[in-house]
């Protein structure tokens, strides 16, 4: 029988999987399967240039229905997945087809956190994790519009960013008593309060929101405090959570993520997992880790095909990340959790600066602003586990490249 | 419309028609040409989509700008005729452009 990968899940995991499967040589059947209605795209813009309107929903797709079709691979959008059932192997779809792997990959990735409150479901309260969330949102984001951003990480920053360009009058409640609180430093998180605070962004730190309040829409917002603060339009963006159901119904081991080694295979060696929906154990980090980001949904899905083509590959790239924010290019690499020490290179002022997280003298980690070439030296610094002291990281004279081993 | 040709780096060719205005990383990626990555998707933030432009056109598809360039710094085996494949958009001056790829892309 020749052989079949199906693909749960068209998002940038499977999209990439179904094209470095016929890199690698795979020559059997690819069939790929969507839920939503679109061809796999683009998540990031979604908070950025898709939201402003400075990009179509076509230049969102990560290519062309032609070149799936070149491909031989057969995408099928719109429909959910029902089961996996490891016995017979084949996964049944919504509209009763079923389909037979020899080896299944799942790109479920994951869904916005819904604010567990009720009014949340109310027409002017969104989520930016879809095409269908930003259409809704964008027939509200209007000019002069009071905008509640529920949550200070990426998502959120992102939002208000573009709020502040397309001139609504933007609030932002974070519960933690800092922003990136979950994934930056302190340093950071200080700098972009600065930021957004000089954009006109009023950043409520340490707010957490307990009530919505208002008929049709939700017109008020009440923090813990008491505070009560109108809105019309309000941004919902805390977190994510892993499109783990069909994994866990199969009997797949998951752990906040579909548990994978470091090929991404699952308690299944049958089964793949990549993206945002897996847990990976991290062949650089040397732990557990579930990533949420583009650049770990591509490596994953190469190391899928390598391994499916038999071809040793593991998951070991420093993760990495990135955030646009104003005229602020922020890069990030490695994961700073466990930081003894952060050394700044260059000027917040200025808005050009490195921030470098060391752990016994070694940099883990660094975020970048406005400095690519920093950023470029520091992916190899960071994945070769690189040693420096402080004194010379700050030092600008001397040239960042002559630390590489 | 223009054709451009890729250059893997074993010397392998693909002749692939280019729609005026569209990056050639997008162009590699919609003809599923390995050796371009484009993790980033366009947002010049990531290097992965480095690509050396022949000698004899170097001069047609202009300099890269400052952030291009710094990202450049750190790709592997840099080229004074490299660039990121997704800052070259395509028009008619680029018809018959030619470009080689690295052996790898980090």
């Amino acid at each position: 029988m020749s052989e079949t990968v199906v693909i749960i899940g068209a998002g940038q995991a499977g999209c990439d999987l179904t094209a470095a499967l016929r890199q690698q040589g795979f020559e059997g059947r690819i069939v790929m399967v969507g839920e939503e209605p679109a061809l796999p795209y683009r998540r990031p813009p979604l908070s950025k240039a898709y939201l402003s309107g400075d990009m179509t929903e076509e230049q969102l797709y990560i290519k062309p229905a032609s070149t799936y079709e070149k491909q031989n691979v057969e995408v099928i959008t719109g429909v959910r997945v029902e089961r996996i059932d490891r016995a017979a192997k084949n996964v049944t779809l919504a509209n009763g087809e079923v389909l037979d792997y020899t080896k299944l990959a799942l790109c479920t990735g994951g869904h916005a956190r819904r604010l567990p409150l009720p009014g949340a479901e109310k027409p002017n309260v969104h989520y930016v994790r879809t095409i269908a969330d930003i259409e809704k949102l964008k027939a509200q984001f209007l000019p002069g519009k009071r905008l509640l951003i529920i949550g200070g990480g990426y998502i959120g920053l992102e939002a208000a960013a573009v709020g502040i360009k397309k001139e609504l009058k933007v609030t932002l409640v974070e519960a933690m008593p800092r922003l990136l609180a979950r994934v930056t430093g302190p340093a950071l998180s200080e700098y972009y309060y600065g930021v957004h605070s000089a954009k006109g962004v009023d950043i409520k730190l340490g707010a957490g929101v307990d009530a919505l309040e208002g008929d049709e829409l939700v017109e008020k917002v009440v923090l813990a405090d008491g505070t009560k603060l109108d809105a019309d339009v309000i941004i919902v963006g805390i977190g994510l959570i892993p499109n783990t159901e069909l994994a866990e119904a199969a009997g797949l081991e998951v752990d906040n993520g579909i548990l994978v080694d470091q090929q991404c295979r699952s308690s299944d060696p049958d089964i793949f997992a990549a993206g945002d929906c897996a847990n990976h154990d991290h062949g650089f980090l040397l732990r557990r880790m579930r990533l949420e980001s583009v650049p770990n949904a591509s490596e994953g899905a190469r190391v899928i095909a390598a391994t499916i083509c038999g071809k040793e590959a593991v998951h070991n790239g420093a993760p990495w990340f990135w955030s646009d924010q104003y005229d602020l290019k922020l890069q990030m690499v490695g994961i700073n959790q466990g930081y003894e020490e952060v050394v700044i290179r260059g000027s917040m002022e200025e808005n050009n600066f490195s921030a470098f997280y060391l752990c016994g003298g070694v940099i883990i980690s660094a975020d970048t602003v406005n400095r690519p070439k920093d950023f470029m030296v520091a992916k190899k610094l960071v994945a070769g586990r690189v040693k420096a002291d402080a004194a010379t990281l700050s030092d600008e004279s001397v040239e960042l490249k002559s630390l590489i081993a | 419309m223009g054709q451009v040709t890729y250059v893997s780096f074993d010397g392998e060719e693909t002749v692939v028609d280019v729609p005026n205005g569209d990056n050639l990383m997008q162009a590699a990626i919609d003809n599923g040409i390995s050796g371009i990555l484009g993790d980033c998707g366009g947002g010049c933030a990531c290097a992965t989509c480095h690509c050396i432009v022949d000698d004899a056109w170097a001069a047609k598809t202009g300099e890269p700008d400052e952030i291009e360039l710094d990202m450049l710094d750190g790709v592997v085996d840099p080229k004074p005729n490299s660039r990121l494949s997704c800052q070259i958009t395509m028009s008619d001056e680029l018809e018959g452009l030619v470009i080689h790829l690295p052996e790898s892309q980090f």
